[in-house]
C-alpha cells in the first residue's frame, strides 16, 4: 500500500495510491495535480549519509568511509512532491541527491541486522539538495550546505515495508528537464539498509517517524532556476521538484 | 517573574533542538591556527549546528543512563532559548522579538576531539539532552547576554563563564541561523558550549544553574543500574 498526506479541500488528509490517482478516506480519486502533496511522514529525527555509494565518494574526491557518515537535518529542510526548491543566487554548484529514504516503524535500541526489517514501516523516496560551494569544515556536512530550508523534497509515497521485498535492489533514476542524469542501484550501498538499523540504534534508540535518508550513487550535477527535477526509486515513487531562484 | 513547567516533546517544547559549535569565544581561541588547518581549512563563515535528537531530551530530575562503553561525559551547561514565531531570513530585531523565554539545557557530550563530523555517537544518546525545569518568560529577562552559567558535579561548582562570551549573542544567532535554517515556534536554540566543560561519571549528580533561571539537575547512572 502506498499512501501520502496531502492538502486539499481546506484540511491536511491521508490518501493512498489507487490505479495512478490520489484515493481519499472518502473514496472519491483525484488526479494528483488537484491536490497539494506534504512531506508524506511527520519525522522525528532525519539522518542522512554521506559518502553511501562508492561511486559517488570517488565523484566528489573522497575516499570511501569505514564507518557510515552521519548527519542530521531539520524537518525545515522538508517539502512534498511537486514542490519548489530555492537556489541561492551565489550557488555554483548545487546538485539532487536521489535518496532511498527509510521510515522506521516502531522504538529500535541495539537491533541486530537480521532483525532489522521489523523495525522498518515504510519507504520513500528523498532528494538532499547540497549547494556544494558552502561545505565548510566542521561539523561537515554544515547546516548551510544541507540543512537548507526547502531543500529535501520527500515523497510522494509512504511504501509499506511489506510491499518491498527487497529494498536492496532497486533501481534509482534522476531525470531533469526529462533527460537522465544519474542512474544506480541501492544494491550498491555501502552500509546497507540492516546494517544502519543496526549501526544506529547501537548507540541510540531509534524512534517511530525518523528517517534516514541512505545516501545517492553517482550522477550529480548542478541544476539551475527553471529546473524540473525528478527523482524516481523503482516501486517507491517519482517525486517531481522545481528550482526556483532565492529572491534577495 | 512568569514561568512554565517544561515537558520535552510537549508545548512548548514541540520542535527542533539544536546546538552551536564554536560559539563560545574561547572554544574558537583554543583552536588557534589549527582551524586554518586540515580538515577544518578555514574558520566558518556562519553558525555551525549540529541536532539534539528527540531521543535525547529528557526533564530535570530523569535519571540518565551511560551506556558500557562510556565512561565519561562533558557537562555542557548552557542557555537554551525557545521561540516563539517563526524567523526565517531575520534580523536581529526581529530574532529578539520572536523569543519566548529562556530555560536550562544540559548538553551532554562524550569527549571528543575531531570537530570535522558530526557528533552522533558523542551528543544524541538516550537521555543526553536534558532540559528545564521551566520556561522563563523573555520579558522578564531582558538581557540573556549578561548572564552566568554553572556547571555543578554533587553540588560543587565545576565551571562558570559568562554569556558575555558569546561569539553571536543570543539575537544576533538566531538572526545568523534563520539565513538558511528557519526557526519555528517551540525549537529550542543551545547557546553554545564552553570548552572547559567538566566531566562526570554513573553515580555523579550534574546540574545547571543560571541565576534567575534555576537549576537542572539529573543523576546519571551506569546502565543496567537503577537510579539511587
Amino acid at each position: 500500500m502506498k499512501q501520502a498526506r496531502i492538502a486539499f479541500e481546506g484540511r491536511v488528509q491521508q490518501a493512498w495510491e489507487d490505479h495512478g490517482k490520489v484515493r481519499l478516506a472518502d473514496g472519491r480519486r483525484l488526479d494528483e495535480r488537484e491536490v497539494t502533496w506534504l512531506p508524506p511522514v511527520t519525522p522525528g529525527a532525519i539522518f542522512a549519509l554521506g559518502l553511501n555509494y562508492a561511486d559517488h565518494a570517488a565523484e566528489i574526491a573522497f575516499k570511501a568511509p569505514e564507518e557510515p557518515m552521519v548527519f542530521l537535518k531539520g524537518a525545515n529542510t522538508l517539502v512534498g512532491h511537486r514542490a519548489f526548491t530555492p537556489r541561492p543566487t551565489d550557488a555554483t554548484n548545487m546538485h539532487y541527491e536521489c535518496e532511498l529514504a527509510i521510515v522506521v516503524g516502531k522504538p529500535a535500541r541495539n537491533v541486530a541486522k537480521a532483525d532489522a526489517y521489523h523495525y522498518i514501516a515504510g519507504y520513500t523516496v528523498a532528494n538532499d539538495y547540497a549547494v556544494r560551494n558552502y561545505l565548510e569544515g566542521f561539523y561537515r556536512p554544515n547546516f548551510r550546505i544541507k540543512s537548507r530550508d526547502n531543500c529535501t523534497p520527500i515523497g510522494p509515497w509512504l511504501v509499506d515495508a511489506a510491499d518491498i521485498p527487497d529494498p536492496m535492489n532497486l533501481r534509482l533514476t534522476t531525470r531533469v528537464n526529462g533527460e537522465t542524469t544519474q542512474e544506480g542501484s541501492t544494491k550498491d550501498m555501502l552500509f546497507d539498509v540492516p546494517f544502519l538499523i543496526e549501526y544506529f540504534s547501537a548507540f541510540m534508540t531509534l524512534q517511530p517517524g525518523d528517517v534516514i535518508l541512505t545516501g545517492t550513487p553517482k550522477g550529480t550535477v548542478n541544476v539551475m532556476p527553471g529546473d524540473e527535477v525528478v527523482t524516481e526509486i523503482e516501486g517507491i515513487g517519482a517525486l517531481h521538484n522545481t528550482i526556483i531562484e532565492r529572491k534577495a | 517573574m512568569t514561568s512554565v513547567t517544561l515537558r520535552p516533546g510537549g508545548r512548548p517544547l514541540s520542535g527542533a533542538v539544536y546546538g552551536c559549535l564554536l560559539n563560545v569565544q574561547d572554544e574558537l581561541d583554543r583552536l588557534g591556527d589549527a582551524i586554518n588547518e586540515a580538515p577544518y581549512n578555514g574558520a566558518p563563515t556562519g553558525p555551525v549546528m549540529y541536532v539534539k535528537t528527540p531521543n535525547t531530551q529528557v526533564a530535570d530530575g530523569t535519571p540518565v543512563v551511560l551506556s558500557a562503553d562510556v565512561d565519561q561525559v562533558r557537562v555542557g551547561a548552557t542557555l537554551g532559548v525557545v521561540i516563539k514565531d517563526t524567523l526565517t531570513r531575520a534580523s536581529a530585531d526581529q530574532a529578539r522579538a520572536a523569543i519566548a523565554g529562556y530555560t536550562l539545557v544540559n548538553d551532554l557530550t562524550v569527549p571528543h576531539d575531531s570537530l570535522f563530523r558530526h557528533p552522533l555517537k558523542q551528543k544524541c544518546r538516550d537521555g543526553f539532552c536534558p532540559i528545564g525545569p521551566c520556561l522563563v518568560d523573555a520579558a522578564d529577562l531582558p538581557d540573556p547576554d549578561g548572564l552566568t552559567v554553572r556547571a555543578l558535579i554533587n553540588g560543587e561548582c565545576r565551571q562558570q563563564w559568562s554569556l558575555a562570551e558569546l561569539v553571536r549573542p543570543v539575537a544576533t544567532l538566531l538572526a545568523d541561523i534563520s539565513d538558511f535554517t528557519s526557526l519555528y515556534p517551540g525549537d529550542l536554540i543551545l547557546v553554545g558550549m564552553s570548552p572547559d566543560a567538566p566531566l562526570a561519571g554513573a553515580g555523579d549528580t550534574v546540574a545547571v544553574e543560571i541565576d534567575g533561571i534555576g537549576r537542572l539537575q539529573n543523576t546519571l547512572v551506569a546502565e543496567g543500574e537503577s537510579a539511587r
